[in-house]
């Protein structure tokens, strides 16, 4: 594939990287010159210098050709409008941003951009998973479907242990997939499963019925 | 009408005083307060701190009841942004920014953004002035 990036900063430089391992065609678009020469030096004739958002640099680039463009510099709206200009310019088909701010995930779908990576809900979601007390765990957001992956896990001295799923009013959009027990052993969940104290849960489900499938699970 | 303006500079001052001296209710935004200084002791309307590409700060500066807003801060790409969030997400009826870049500017029209680039408008000029 020809991926497109714009941004040589730390995470661009190493996405890089990792693509090149994985063998695909990569060109870095850097405004600054010694970090672009850095590049080069680094990882080959892979780097140049310029506007990664300035349609001039892009054509010079072969943007028209590319099979994905990645966004990946400090500032939202510099990833922003680079990837507007390679979709509606140039057509690229795939267009992912990073994005800093949070709030600005919902606005960069809504004008366009395909995929956005916030580096501070990955860190968000990894700080959840670690934190063992914590009720609900985000897994997977599914795209586009409005939909997520959520692990729920389920307390010792729980009022729903030994309850059929039956018995509980689970919300009406969220489904359980799966539940995995204490000694490891995961099962496919009937509505006569019984939930065992320190179950894990994984289930699907909007992001608004969250609360109640938290609440109806652990029964508080 | 109700205006919101992002962007104290030079031009986004003197837009504000405009408008203000013309009776139109304004509120100008800014990331840096010292850019206030530029505004004239009559001006009327409201000057708030803050980022005009953070929902946020819009909802603050009062985008959801305005009739215009307008983008005129030094970066092109932090316009573009802010007056698509502001026709996009606000649905403000009218949105106008500068884009200094005349390529971007192209293309932005092409997606429905009224932009203005002050290089070429101003390059035309001086070429006219040259050869009259």
């Amino acid at each position: 594939m020809y991926i497109i990036i714009v941004g040589g900063g730390k995470v661009g430089y190493y996405l890089s990287k990792a693509l090149l391992d994985e063998g695909h065609e990569i060109l870095v678009v850097e405004k600054d010159a010694d970090r672009s020469e850095f590049i080069c030096n680094e990882l080959g004739s892979v780097c140049i210098r310029g506007d990664g958002c300035e349609a001039a640099t892009l054509t010079e680039v072969g943007t028209g050709r590319a099979d994905m463009f990645i966004a990946v510099t400090g500032d939202d709206e510099d990833n922003l409008v680079a990837c507007q200009v390679a979709k509606h310019k140039f057509n690229v088909s795939r267009t992912i941003a990073r994005i800093n701010n949070p709030k600005n995930e919902a606005i960069f779908k809504k004008l366009g951009i395909d995929v956005t990576v916030s580096s501070t809900n990955i860190i968000l979601e990894n700080i959840e998973e670690e934190v063992p007390t914590h009720p609900l765990t985000h897994l997977l957001n599914i795209r586009d479907k409005g939909l997520e992956i959520v692990e729920v896990k389920i307390p010792p001295d729980s009022a729903t242990a030994g309850k059929a799923i039956r018995e509980l009013s689970l919300p009406p959009d969220s489904i359980l997939s799966l539940i995995i027990s204490k000694e490891r052993k995961p099962q496919v969940p009937t509505a006569n499963t019984v939930i065992q104290a320190e179950d894990q849960i994984i289930a699907v489900t909007p992001p608004e019925a969250e609360e109640a499938l938290r609440a109806a699970l652990r029964g508080a | 009408m109700k205006v919101v303006i992002m962007g104290c500079g030079r031009v986004g001052a003197k837009l504000a005083d405009l408008l203000d001296g013309d009776g139109h209710q304004v509120t100008i935004l800014d990331t840096d307060d010292y850019s206030f200084r530029r505004l004239p002791a009559t001006f009327n309307g409201t000057a708030l701190l803050g980022d005009g590409t953070d929902e946020e700060v819009l909802k603050r500066a009062g985008i959801e009841e305005a009739d215009a807003f307008v983008a005129v801060t030094q970066e092109d790409n932090r316009n573009v942004m802010a007056v698509q969030i502001a026709k996009h997400i606000f649905n403000v009826p009218r949105i106008v920014c500068r884009i200094y870049d005349p390529l971007r500017r192209e293309l932005y029209n092409t997606l429905g953004i009224e932009a203005f680039s002050p290089t070429t408008i101003f390059a035309q000029m001086l070429k006219e002035k040259l050869e009259s």
